[in-house]
């Protein structure tokens, strides 16, 4: 496999599911937000709370359309650029995609159409309980794909079998219930939340700040003000971070997100800000914390969080005893392994992934040269600074959106939501934030299980598809083309109608509604002279 | 439990319900879209089409993912091997299935006509790109496809695009567009009246035995032009999937044998060709459901031609016929089956329930006069 080849691969990937993960959190957030304002509207029986439900639902389904769409890349995308991982791990990997579709996105799918268009077809109830299927049903969307993320992260239930030269499953029970995929599904349904409470009040402020729609904004942002806090608050207790003690790659991530060369004693300082410099692997001009990143990380004062440079230690004696595997892999294969080489093999298997990580350095990983295991040993650690930046890029958003869910939620309480200006700018300006931090924290779980596409399994390098370069480049090209368009057609559709605010749009409706009958009358008496 | 020969064989039967699935639901958008300029005169005629489909699409093309899904959880070397390797044909397919959900849902946000005009033609493109392609595929999967496992079974495909589009695909790939355009006229036929209803109907009359010819001309062509495969050496069923471990030849004729050993399966192709026809008949007295239910039979039957004829293969190898994927060196392992039979016995049951009952909801003809109401947004 050429470097350009798994480079151009993985930069495709990261395109389509960043791209991707735009739409995602708007949905997972809005449908839930959806569903309590025709909760309200069912038990007061206030129209207004109908209009709320079915004007932020217009905006919903711009977004949702383009998820859709842009979704359908990410179900095929494995099997056409990552056919050897697909082959490898799609034992295991395959299972919860296939339980996704079956439990949840059919159901999405289908009650999100009666959503839509079902208002006039359906009772009150009947009605509510289709929107709250579409709520719920995102939320077991993203379960099951963040048990499939959480797999590559940490890869529990699965076993080599040699016969087939693959993983294959040994536990659904340990695949359904790893801890990270646990803790990233809480992390990330928040952060979905966060996503929908910001939309809601940025637009809800930016008409009280216009003076129009008073009572539809109030109540609106009154909603997202009171869900939004509760959310973010949610989403930083529970951050993801919890889950990265276990694992080998969990912890480098962990080390290198914190800039952590040299184990510390336990409790570790965290670095609030500093120069990460990976060639002389110090951090320049640190600020610390005392203590504080002993505590995120191991969620205790004794425990000590392991550094990169005591990684590369152990990954150098893990490559070491991957090559001893590789070296009786095709005898134990073929079934002609004396009883010493399937000791052999054995005693190594578990580092088989380790060794994988020498393909790019030398043509026989059974017997690399000194310095390709070193190079080796550096390419298992991904580059921190990064890590470092789009990390605190996510937690600086993260407490930017505290504070302003916080005064949201005192001003609303206090029935001021009209008063303070400030906060009405400062929640407008604030709609990029949880796009930010949603993006920012993709790309550290993903980014920072470099090399791996299955930690401590199979790096990314060996994943890729046999494809030539001008074909995946072409993709990219025609891929991002696409996107393009596509984003600034649903974005240019969003903004209009965010504009134009709920009564434009409500009397506009109407009005097209009369035009159309008039043309029809005028169609029917045409055929009666037929 | 079940044992491993038997489930392989019953996720072979799911795999097929699932793209049966696919074909009957969302093969009727895919025919809406592409019809949408052909039977569709004025903007009103493409929004009342369009909003036949606007509550169902989605959950239609969920059969779709489902499969793409299903494929992966139960045959990753398919997964593997079949996506990559047609990797410019699906990407080309991926783009074109992109305009399909915007489209819906953007098309009549605005009343600009060059606005509605592109969407129309993107939706279009929509339909007839990935329906042409579906069946290219399946005519190429008859055919036998280029790729090759190296030792640690990485497969490499070293075909063309062009190199697809063969005579014999290129009919089944028409096969497969007459057959989703007929079964989008069907169901233009079920939910609209008036002239839009008429022209429906046309064309419903004559792609029924289009479909039907060219499936008997496809059908003709596989008996006498294109090579089948065998496996030569003894099959156990019950082997952990590794497709190496077999030989195969290449034989002429071989497709037609499993309708020698198994003369019932006979009634696929049958199926295939009667409903279409009756799908015809239907359509010219005037009985639109009869002419869906006959056209959602008659693509039952070409798909589980396709199926039959080369059961148990999956995809053949014509460049290494050894390496060809077949029901029992392809799939996952026994664990892996297991569990995603039992999610399946009870996820698919409620998943037909909530349809049903979404079709249900949705019952009725969209006329002129209904448009901008509640139930037609689009």
């Amino acid at each position: 496999m050429s470097e350009t080849l798994v480079e151009l691969s993985r930069l495709q990937f990261a395109l389509t599911a960043m791209f991707h993960f735009i739409f995602v959190p708007l949905t997972i957030g809005l449908s839930f937000l959806l569903a309590i304002m025709e909760s309200v509207y069912v038990m007061t029986g206030k129209e207004i709370y109908k209009e709320m439900t079915k004007f932020w639902g217009k905006l919903f389904g711009i977004n949702f359309a383009i998820g859709v769409a842009t979704g359908l890349t990410m179900e095929f995308q494995f099997g056409m650029n990552w056919s050897y991982y697909s082959h490898y791990v799609g034992d295991i990997f395959g299972a919860p995609l296939a339980i996704e579709a079956l439990m949840a996105f059919f159901l999405e799918s289908t009650f999100v159409g009666l959503f839509f268009f079902g208002w006039d077809k359906m009772s009150k109830g009947k009605h509510l309980a289709a929107t709250w299927l579409v709520a719920i049903a995102s939320n077991l969307s993203a379960l099951w794909i963040l048990i499939a993320n959480g797999w590559m992260q940490h890869p529990v239930g699965a076993e080599f079998n040699i016969e087939s030269m693959r993983m294959e499953m040994t536990s659904f029970a340990e695949l359904l219930f790893n801890p990270v995929a646990q803790v990233k599904f809480v992390h990330t349904v928040s952060a979905g939340y966060v996503t929908g409470s910001m939309f809601i009040l940025a637009i809800s402020s930016y008409y009280l700040l216009k003076g129009k729609e008073i009572a539809f904004a109030r109540r609106s942002f009154a909603i997202a003000a009171s869900f939004g806090l509760a959310s973010v608050i949610s989403v930083i207790i529970l951050g993801d971070e919890s889950g990265y003690e276990l694992g080998d790659v969990q912890q480098v991530k962990l080390a290198a997100v914190e800039a952590e060369y040299e184990t510390q004693e336990a409790p570790a300082d965290f670095t609030l800000f500093g120069i990460p410099n990976d060639e002389t692997q110090e951090v320049d001009y640190a600020i610390k914390l005392p203590w504080l990143m002993g505590i995120i990380a191991t969620r205790s004062l004794d425990e000590e969080v392991k550094g990169l440079k005591d990684h590369e230690i152990a990954h150098r004696a893990r490559i070491i005893s991957g090559i001893e595997a590789h070296k009786v892999l095709g005898t134990v294969r073929d079934g002609t392994a004396t009883e010493q080489e399937l000791a052999q093999f054995d005693a190594h298997k578990k580092d088989m992934g380790y060794g994988l990580l020498l393909e790019p350095f030398t043509d026989d990983i059974t017997n690399p040269s000194a310095e390709a295991i070193e190079k080796a040993v550096d390419y298992s650690i991904p580059k921190v600074a990064p890590l470092f930046w789009s990390f605190r890029l996510m937690v600086a958003a993260g407490f930017m959106m505290l504070f302003i869910f916080a005064a949201a939620f005192y001003y609303s309480t206090k029935h001021q939501i009209t008063k303070p200006k400030w906060l009405l700018k400062m929640a407008f300006w604030g709609l990029p934030l949880p796009w930010i931090a949603s993006e920012a924290g993709w790309f550290v779980a993903e980014y920072g299980r470099q090399p791996w596409s299955i930690a401590e399994i199979l790096p990314v390098h060996t994943s890729v598809s046999n494809l030539s370069e001008a074909q995946v480049l072409s993709t990219i090209v025609a891929y991002s083309t696409f996107y393009a368009v596509m984003f600034v057609v649903a974005f240019y559709l969003m903004q209009k109608f965010a504009k134009k605010g709920p009564t434009l749009v409500a009397q506009e409706q109407a009005e097209m509604k009369r035009q159309d009958e008039l043309l029809a009358q005028l169609d029917s008496k045409e055929h009666n002279n037929d | 439990m079940i044992d491993y020969e038997a489930l392989r064989v019953i996720w072979w039967v799911l795999i097929g319900v699932l793209l049966i699935g696919f074909a009957v639901t969302d093969g009727f958008d895919l025919g809406v879209g592409a019809l949408l300029t052909l039977v569709g005169k004025t903007d009103q005629d493409r929004r009342i089409m369009i909003n036949t489909i606007g509550p169902h699409w989605d959950g239609n093309q969920v059969w779709f993912i489902t499969a793409g899904g299903a494929i992966f959880a139960a045959w990753p070397l398919i997964y593997a091997a079949a996506f990559s390797g047609f990797y410019v044909a699906l990407a080309i397919t991926l783009m074109a299935l992109w305009m399909r959900p915007l489209g819906f849902d953007y098309r009549s946000k605005l009343s600009n006509p060059t606005w509605r005009k592109s969407w129309d033609w993107a939706l279009f493109a929509g339909g007839i790109i990935p329906a042409l392609i579906f069946g290219v595929a399946f005519g190429n999967l008859l055919l036998g496809v280029p790729f090759q496992y190296d030792d640690i079974l990485r497969p490499t495909y070293t075909g063309t695009f062009f190199g697809l589009l063969t005579p014999f695909a290129l009919i089944t790939g028409l096969v497969s567009v007459a057959m989703l355009l007929n079964h989008g006229s069907t169901w233009l036929q079920l939910k609209t009246d008036g002239k839009l209803h008429t022209r429906a109907r046309n064309v419903s009359v004559v792609l029924s035995i289009v479909t039907a010819v060219l499936f008997s001309l496809a059908g003709v062509y596989l008996a006498f032009g294109v090579d089948g495969y065998v496996i030569t050496s003894d099959v156990n069923a019950l082997a952990t999937s590794n497709p190496m471990n077999k030989e195969v030849s290449i034989q002429a004729g071989a497709w037609l044998q499993n309708y020698s050993k198994y003369p019932w399966m006979v009634i696929a192709p049958a199926l295939g060709i009667l409903a279409a026809l009756a799908c015809s008949y239907f359509s010219k007295i005037n009985r639109g459901g009869l002419a869906f239910v006959s056209s959602a039979l008659s693509i039952t039957g070409i798909i589980l031609t396709a199926g039959f004829s080369m059961f148990p293969f999956l995809m053949p190898s014509s460049t290494m016929p050894e390496a060809s994927l077949t029901v029992w060196d392809a799939t996952s392992s026994l664990l892996t089956l297991e569990t995603m039979f039992i999610v399946a016995c009870i996820f698919v049951p409620i998943i037909l329930c909530y349809t049903a009952y979404s079709f249900y909801v949705m019952r009725g003809r969209i006329k002129q006069a209904d448009l901008n109401k509640a139930h037609t947004i689009y």
